[in-house]
């Protein structure tokens, strides 16, 4: 299977001279088709960044991101974003949304084959009931599988989900992580997801990826996830490896963390203070 | 039945819904309360606004009066000063004191001006029979027909008034939305014109109409025609485009970041992503500057239409307060009202135009 998404050396920086912060440091990645990678990381460790720069709306300051071998430039249709935040135009209906995208990618279509490739990415994610319906009118799960529904029917190459479920209550978060391998599994795309939950990382993905804290982050080692698809989160919460692998992962990321803290060596000194007892007027040494 | 109560509610009559529940006997105490809330409240403070104006303007009345007893003792004497006494006391027009006012005498002066209005439109009818023949025989030979030129009745110069604030509505409307937009998405542009921009905009109406008339005038010295209406809607255009020039602007030009990406990844072109996506976006802001530049213009234009003398409500209530007539200041308050109506109809139809445009993000 070729590698179809290649990130490397890839470096992103913000800011000129003395605020000049580095987001991310050396980052190498090889994507192969088909797979389902995680990558999991602290807030602020420049996620997001590393999404805006495969999706192409951001440039490396170093290094080169390939997509099926060739260099990215810009943003296009080939890597469907999911944004954290939906992104769905609110004066189109769902149908509307979809459409959109489908009419600019697709320009060849007929009215007809549009309208079927539409309800079938629509039918894809559950929403038939919901085709016709704004998108002030959604909750927060169904705006998100629009959003994915969207991605979808532009045909990418691979799919890019930037925190997708963070912004849901943990119920609705659990039955759209099924939702969403199950989407996986039929459209047999490939998918790079970050999230910040390492359960759903270990519950969705075939690789998960931890990102170190910033400044200056980078990809540490990735783990391997051997469990059987389709998965079940009954039974793979019930699985002693699945609690093997989520204490690895989860004491990987502790380390990293620490050591974060550790090359904090700001020394604030505290003031002299002690405790007085009422009643009695001498303070206790 | 619920369908039509809801479209009251959009037109913003509420109330009629709760009423016919009300009557229906639908939840007495809820809709009785915001019934009461809604409507009797409102109609007793009409009341008691009226009562307010009519001891207002009865001490203003007593003091005029007082001044003018005064004045005929001071200048014929004792004789006289009791004879105006009785004059103004029994009612008598030609010594009544000039001061503001009362709501009866507001009344009766809007009826003389429907009257009036009835009695110019009658004539107009028999003045077009008569012509009808004339006319024809005029129109057969090429030569102009033969006009009614009396006197527009106070009806006439509201239709006049309305057809000049939006024929300058729509000339603001086409030409600052178009700019709007350009500069909205041009930074560049944006920085280099927008110091015209506000230095024009606090220019007070009157400057602008000369400024209109003398252009107008110049270019078409040689035109036979009417060139008032021309230049009162030109000068309320040119005062009331600012707002919605400025509100087009500013929602172009922040349209959501988000929104913006979604273009980038689709790949729209720029012609797509105005008309598909930045357009659509920035819509509530565009229609909030057209509500403010019709209320603007509504504004405006009676002052433009008193100075520039062109039929219309501005012009009425110039001449009557040049007329001096014993109504005249009634007939002057139910142009006051009669305005201001108008300018509350307005905005309330923009207003229901403006929320159906708003999306809910």
């Amino acid at each position: 299977m070729a590698a179809i998404l290649e990130l490397r050396n890839v470096s992103k920086s913000f800011g000129q001279g003395a605020k000049r912060v580095e987001v991310l440091k050396n980052i190498n990645l090889t994507i192969e088709e088909g797979e389902f990678i995680a990558i999991v990381g602290f807030t602020g460790s420049g996620k997001s960044t590393l999404i805006n720069l495969i999706s192409g709306l951001i440039h490396p300051d170093e290094g080169e991101i390939l997509l099926k071998g060739k260099r990215i430039t810009e943003p296009g249709p080939d890597r469907g974003v999911v944004f954290q935040n939906y992104s769905l135009l609110p004066w189109l209906t769902v149908y509307g949304n979809i459409e959109l995208a489908v009419k600019q990618v697709f320009p060849n279509l007929n009215a007809k084959e549009r309208d079927g490739h539409v309800a079938k990415y629509i039918e894809m994610v559950n929403l038939t009931s919901a085709i016709h319906k704004h998108p002030s009118k959604l909750s927060g799960g169904m705006r998100q599988r629009v959003s994915v529904a969207r991605a979808l029917a532009m045909d990418p190459e691979i799919l890019l989900l930037d925190e997708p479920l963070s912004a849901l209550d943990a119920l609705t978060r659990g039955s759209m992580q099924i939702e969403i391998e199950r989407i996986w599994r039929e459209s047999k795309k490939t998918v790079l997801m970050i999230t910040n939950d390492v359960d759903e990382a270990i519950l969705l993905a075939d690789r998960v990826i931890p990102l170190t804290p910033g400044p200056g982050a980078t990809l540490g080692t990735a783990f391997d996830i051997d469990f059987s698809r389709p998965r079940d989160k009954a039974d793979i919460n019930a699985d002693p490896n699945f609690k093997m692998e989520r204490n690895d992962i989860n004491r990987y990321l502790m380390e990293i963390g620490k050591h974060r803290s550790k090359n904090n060596t700001k020394v604030y000194t505290l003031p002299g203070l002690s405790p007085i007892v009422p009643g009695n007027k001498r303070a206790i040494v | 039945m619920e369908k039509i109560l809801a479209s009251f509610d959009w037109l913003g009559l509420g109330f009629i819904g709760s009423l016919v529940k009300l009557l229906s006997g639908e939840e007495p105490k809820k809709n009785g309360i915001i019934l009461f809330k809604k409507v009797i409240i409102p109609i007793l403070s009409v009341f008691i606004f009226l009562g307010a104006c009519n001891l207002f303007a009865s001490y203003l009345f007593n003091i005029e009066r007082d001044r003018k007893i005064e004045k005929t003792r001071e200048s014929e004497g004792e004789q006289a000063a009791v004879e105006m006494q009785k004059c103004i006391d029994s009612g008598d027009l030609s010594c009544k004191p000039s001061s503001l006012p009362k709501p009866a005498d507001v009344w009766h002066a809007l009826q003389t001006l429907i009257a009036d209005h009835k009695q110019i439109s009658a004539d107009k009818e028999a003045f077009i029979e008569q012509t009808a023949k004339t006319n024809e025989l005029r129109r057969a030979n090429g030569q102009s027909e033969i006009t009614y030129t009396g006197r527009p009745s106070f009806i006439d110069q509201i239709l006049t008034s309305l057809k000049t604030v939006f024929a300058g509505f729509l000339l603001a409307a086409f030409i600052a939305i178009p700019t709007g937009i350009v500069l909205g998405l041009s930074e560049t542009l944006r920085n280099s014109i927008n110091w015209i921009i506000q230095i024009l905009k606090p220019v007070s109406p009157v400057v602008w109409l000369l400024i209109v008339s003398m252009v107008i005038k110049t270019l078409l010295a040689h035109a036979d025609m009417d060139k008032s209406f021309l230049i009162t809607f030109i000068s309320v255009g040119l005062c009331c485009m600012w707002a919605t020039l400025v509100n087009t602007t500013v929602g172009v030009s922040s349209v959501d970041k988000d929104f913006l990406n979604v273009a980038k990844v689709l790949r729209l072109g720029v012609f797509s992503k105005v008309f598909k996506i930045i357009l659509p976006a920035s819509i509530p802001h565009i229609f909030t500057g057209l509500r403010i530049s019709l209320s603007v213009a509504w504004m405006v234009l009676i002052a433009i239409e008193l100075l520039a003398q062109s039929p219309g409500l501005g012009s009425f209530v110039w001449e009557e307060f040049q007329n001096g007539a014993s109504d005249s200041n009634a007939k002057i308050i139910v142009a006051m009202f009669v305005i201001g109506g108008i300018g509350f109809v307005l905005d309330r139809m923009m207003m229901m135009v403006q929320k159906a445009v708003t999306y809910k993000s």
